[in-house]
Parts: structure tokens; sequence; C-alpha cells
């Protein structure tokens, strides 16, 4: 067993889907020969070809279309989207096209593709790199949206996505490429794609992230911990569909909620979240729901970007303003 | 450095059905344009049926496609089985030919997915509606194809409209880098709904923009079968074996209301249109197999009998086939419907409103 970052992780995932279904092809800008601008396909055409390893012109929307043509026709098409800031394009593919051809020919068409792509701030990147869209692709019927939390989620996760008949957008907190390392066997098993993990248990509060997010969380249930509040951590590795039965069973025990998400406040995804709480969860709930996020303001360039981010200093404040509620 | 381009037009049968010059080598014996006179006639016989059932309340809105009968059946009939097409959503003529059925097309213009269900070319692309965004699937299916090392090509059929939008300049461009084995044919009809093409670009013309991709590009009497289907089967065969993707601007006419939805007269006069009708695809053929003593007026009767019964039997037939189950609305979102959704689908289910009937026969 190794220790990996979670860029060696993804990269180790890649390469074991690409070994184990030749239908597996990796796609996109600088994805071959320089190995990906973050490493993530470092190796990969070397070892499978150009082939199966395609450096794409650079041309989102094709990318993304091109890939819905492969899919339908058996390939199982990664690809990948630079940035955040560049998925814009590829959204009518996924919209139009990637999530409703099973449904729109009955079946007799399908679309497994993967469209991985680095999200979230936290790496004083340039403008547009660092933007966190999972609320507005979530939104989309039919895809899938995934976001892992470490490199041991990253592994399992993205090779639930590759092998998944549908398609998934798999964004990869980019903060957390390099952040630490964790143990990964390269055991080739997958992690399920419906289920929220419970990260740690508590009775007290129900702290619920995602990505990079989580570790903040899981920073603020310690901070809590030192003032006797158990806090139970949740991860919503798999935004959509949404394993709502975890969440509402935990705060059945809790009773209080703070919900953490990069992006921003209106109809982001903590929003649908509060929403299912509110409405099945209702009994259950000693205290307002609480949303920690981002601004609904443009992601600031990096000098600002500590004052738009949240961390685990507000998750903290607001478990206990839900504790604290009378 | 000075580059320099020639595109090419190209044109066998004239709008009065004299050859110029003479025949290509796959209609070298004039019976093979019979079939293809057939298909455009069943084209514009399911044509008219559909409008007539829209006008009855019984179809939904229609792009029809009269006029433009020669582009669609002149490229799908230069196909192979094993090639995929992947069509706008005009090419009615197209799909016929590739076997897709009149019932099928019936049921997704009358609001039934099942319609994309083709029982007969299960590889073939449902219609696009979102303009052009069908374009880099072409690139996807070719760039499958050219891995697999499959004797096979993608044929796009796009209109001049979705040669102003992005998807196209990125997929000509991949097609042209990667020598994938796509054509792409564009069915240029002079007009994007109320947008002629006169104000749609400033190019001179719609092929050049497959030059600038590095794409062998030519245009051609979009009327005239003989010369789509010659062009489209030489840019396949090239594309089979190796030679990469064509462009073949086909120039044609809108000779109906962009959809059943529209009305032309708010933008443009009768008299626009009329001279349009003198070069229209059907009659050309039709005069030239009748000098060249391949058609009576017996043929032609029997045609239009048989292809209006077809027509009419497939019309009836949709018309009976009920709605979908409601749970279908779900059964398709994923492969394994998931936890989140079952929940929503047994509401669907509980619901006591009532999902649209099919139309009814009018009695």
């Amino acid at each position: 067993m190794a220790e990996l970052k979670m860029v060696q992780s993804i990269n180790l995932a890649l390469a074991r889907a690409m070994e184990e279904d030749a239908r597996v092809l990796v796609l996109g800008e600088d994805v071959g020969v320089d190995g990906g601008v973050f490493r993530a396909t470092e190796g990969l055409l070397g070892r499978f070809g150009a082939d199966r390893v395609l450096d794409t012109p650079l041309a989102e929307a094709a990318i993304a279309g091109l890939s819905v043509g492969l899919a339908a026709q058996g390939f199982r098409p990664v690809a990948e989207i630079q940035f955040t800031g560049f998925i814009y394009p590829t959204i009518d593919q996924l919209a139009n096209h990637a999530s409703r051809l099973r449904t729109r020919t009955r079946g007799r068409l399908t679309c497994p593709m993967v469209l991985r792509s680095p999200a979230g701030g936290g790496i004083r990147a340039v403008e547009h790199h660092s933007e966190s869209p999972e609320a507005m692709l979530a939104q989309i019927p039919g895809l899938r949206v995934v976001i892992p939390s470490s490199p041991l989620k990253a592994y399992g996760l993205l090779l639930a996505a590759i092998r998944d008949p549908d398609p998934v957008v798999f964004l990869e907190p980019t903060r957390l490429y390099r952040a630490f390392m964790e143990e990964t066997p390269d055991d080739g098993a997958a992690l399920p794609l419906d289920s929220c993990f419970i990260q740690r248990e508590g009775s007290h509060v129900t702290l619920v992230a995602w990505g990079a997010m989580l570790r903040d969380a899981l920073g603020a249930a310690d901070l809590l911990a030192q003032e006797g509040t158990e806090a139970e951590v949740i991860d919503v590795a798999t935004l959509k569909p949404l394993d709502e039965a975890t969440i509402l069973e935990s705060v059945a025990k809790t009773g209080r909620c703070v919900i953490a998400h990069e992006a921003p406040l209106t109809a982001g995804f903590g929003a649908e979240i509060a929403a299912r709480l509110a409405g099945r969860g209702l009994t259950s709930l000693l205290a307002p729901v609480e949303r920690v996020t981002g601004y609904d303001t443009v992601m600031p360039l990096p000098r600002l970007e500590a004052a738009y981010l949240p961390g685990q200093d507000e998750i903290a404040a607001a478990a206990r303003r839900t504790m604290s509620y009378k | 450095m000075t580059v320099r381009f020639e595109i090419g037009f190209t044109r066998y049968l004239a709008p009065n059905g004299k050859l110029v010059p003479g025949l290509p080598p796959f209609a070298a014996d004039a019976k093979t344009i019979i079939p293809l006179y057939e298909a455009m006639v069943r084209a514009r016989v399911f044509d008219a049926k559909a409008v007539a059932l829209w006008r009855t309340g019984r179809l939904g809105t229609f792009a029809s496609s009269l006029g433009q009968e020669a582009v669609a059946v002149g490229a799908a009939s230069a196909m192979q089985e094993t090639d995929v097409l992947l069509p706008s959503f005009r090419e009615h003529g197209a799909q016929l030919w590739r076997g897709v059925t009149p019932v099928e097309l019936l049921l997704y213009w009358g609001g039934d997915e099942r319609g994309s269900d083709f029982k007969g070319p299960r590889q073939d692309f449902p219609v696009c509606v979102p303009v052009a965004s069908h374009v880099p699937h072409a690139v996807g299916v070719a760039l499958a194809c050219k891995l697999r090392r499959e004797r096979r090509a993608a044929l796009c059929i796009l209109g001049d409209g979705a040669t102003s939008k992005g998807d196209v300049a990125e997929a000509l461009n991949i097609a042209g880098v990667w020598r994938l084995p796509v054509v792409f044919v564009i069915n240029n009809n002079q007009w994007a709904i109320s947008v002629p093409v006169s104000r749609q670009t400033a190019a001179e013309t719609l092929a050049q923009k497959g030059i600038a991709a590095g794409i062998p590009s030519l245009q051609v009497d979009g009327n005239d079968v003989v010369a789509v289907r010659m062009a489209v089967a030489g840019a396949l065969e090239r594309a089979r074996t190796g030679g990469g993707a064509s462009l073949i601007e086909a120039i044609t006419y809108r000779l109906a209301d962009h959809t059943t939805a529209d009305d032309a007269s708010r933008y443009r006069d009768d008299a626009d249109v009329s001279p349009h009708w003198l070069e229209e695809p059907l009659i050309r053929v039709r005069t030239f197999l009748t000098e060249a003593g391949l058609w009576s007026k017996k043929d032609e009767e029997h045609l239009l009998q048989e292809t209006t019964a077809e027509i009419e039997a497939a019309a009836t037939a949709y018309l009976g086939i009920p709605t979908q189950n409601v749970s279908t609305i779900f059964d398709y979102t994923f492969e394994k419907l998931p936890e989140d959704l079952v929940t929503q689908r047994q509401h669907a289910l509980g619901r006591r409103v009532q999902s649209a009937a099919p139309p009814a026969v009018q009695s």
C-alpha cells in the first residue's frame, strides 16, 4: 500500500480503469504529452498510447460533444475540462444530450461518459479557475455529480464513475490535489455513487459538507469537541442523486444541522438539503438549519480569496448558534 | 504566403430535367435514379400528411422538409447500412431511407419518445433540436469508427443557420486535424427561421468554412438528387478509406414555413418564394425519367397511390398507439433508478392528473 496525494490517486484510478476496460479513453486539453496541467493524467499516454489518450484541440463544447458521440458508440470517454471556469460551454452538451440520450431514445443509445474538472478555490489561481458550479450541474436530470474529498474517495468514486452506465460529472477540488496523503490501495474497489459517507459520528449536531469543505467541517468538529460538543460529519460526495436518508437519519439523532459549501448561498446545493430537512426532517429539528457558504458575489481574485471562502471557524460558529438556539 | 481556394459547384440534372453534362458512374444505368425519385415522393407525401395531422390537432409542431427532399434522400442513399446518420430536425427523407418508419417519425413529432427508439438503424442518432449541437457528436462517432479501424463513417446533416455556431467551428476543426471519417452536409435552405443566409454570414459560401478547417469542401445543387448522391458517396468512400472528412454544401430552398408554428409571410413575400418552385427537386427527375422513357403517367399514379396508402396506414397506426405509462418518465433517466427518484416516481404514479391522451382519430 502506498500513501498517495489525491492527484496521484486519480491518476491511479484512471490507469486502473484503462487497464481493465479497453473502451475507456482519456481525452482533453493537454492530457497527453503534458500529462494534464495538474498532472492527473501523467504517464497515461506512454502506457496506453495515442489511441486511448487524446490531446484535443482547445474546444470544450466539442470535447463534451464528441464524448457523447464516442459514448453512444460504446466507448467510455473520460474527458478533462482543464479548469472549472471552462466548463460552461459543455453545459449545452451535458444538459441537452449526455444526460438525456438514454431517455430520448428509450435506452437505444446511452452515454457512459465522465467529465472531470478541477473545481473550487484556495490555491490562489488566476481568474475563472476557482468556481464551484456543482449546484448548476446537479439541476440537470440524468446527470450524476460527484465530488471527492480525499485521495481514497477520489480513487473509489472515479472508478465507480467510469464504470457507471450513465454520464457523471466528477469535480476534483483543486486545493485537495496535493493537500494531504492517504493510504490508497490499488485494489480496484469502487465506492457507491448513491450514498453519503458518515465521516465522523456524533450526537449533538450534524455537519454536512463535500469536497474541500469536508476538511473544514472535520476541523470544526475538532474545535467543537474541545467544548464538549460531539459533531457528526457527513460527506455528500455524491450530490446527485442525493442520499437524503443518511442526512435525515443523522439529524433525527442530533436535531441540528450546519451545511457548508464554497459555492454561493442562493440556490446552492445547501438549499436543497435544507429544504429536505425542512420537509421530511422538520419534526427532528431543534434549531434552524444553518448554511455556511460563499457569498452571492463573483469569486474574488486571490488577494481576497480567503475572505470569500468559508472555513472551519465559520462552521464551528454556526454549530454553536444551533446549539444555543432556544 | 498567399492562400487561394476554390469552391466547386456540381449539378447533373438541371431544373428542366436536362443533363449537364452526363450521368455519373453510379447512375450510368438511369434506372438507378428511380428509387431516389420514389424516396423523394415518399418524403413529400409523409411531409404533407404530417402537416395535415398537425392542422387537425393530431400532431405536435412539425418541421416540413418541402422542397429539400433531394438533400435528405441524396445523402442517405449514399450511405452504407453500417454508417451512422446524425440528422438535424428536417431530414425526414434521410431517416425514412435509413429505415426509420413513418410511424416512428409521427410518434416522435406527436410527442412520444418511442419515436426515437428506431427499430431499424439502431445506431443512428435521433433528430437534434438545439441547432448545431449534434455536429460534435458526429466527430465522436467518427472517432469511434477510426479508433476501431472500421470502414464506416458518420454523416451529419446540418442547416445553414448551424454554420454560425461555435459547435460547427469546433467540430470541423477537430474532424480536419484528426482526419476523421465524417461527412458534413449543409442543407442550405437559405433561411434560419426568418434570417436569410445573406444576413447570417459575410462569407461567400458556407462550404468555405470547411476549407478553413482543412477539409475538402464543395457546393452542389441541393435540388439535384443525383449531384447530392454523387458528392456524398464520394466523400463517404474517402472517409471510410482513411481520406478524412469532407464538407458538402447542398443549396436548396425552404419552400414551407420554418415549422408549423411559423408564419413565413411575416418576413418573406410569396413573390420571393415562387421562382424557387421552378427549381424544386422532384419535377426535374420526373421530367428526366419520362424523357428517358423510364417513367410513365401510370408509374406516377401507381407510386402516389402506393405511397399514400403506406403513409395513411402509418398515420392510422400512429394514432392508435396508446400513451406510455407514466413510469417511463423515470425509467430511462438512469440505467438503474436511484432511490431519490423512486420516491418521485411513486408520487407521479399517484397523481390523479390525466396525461395527454394520444390524439384521437377524428370521427
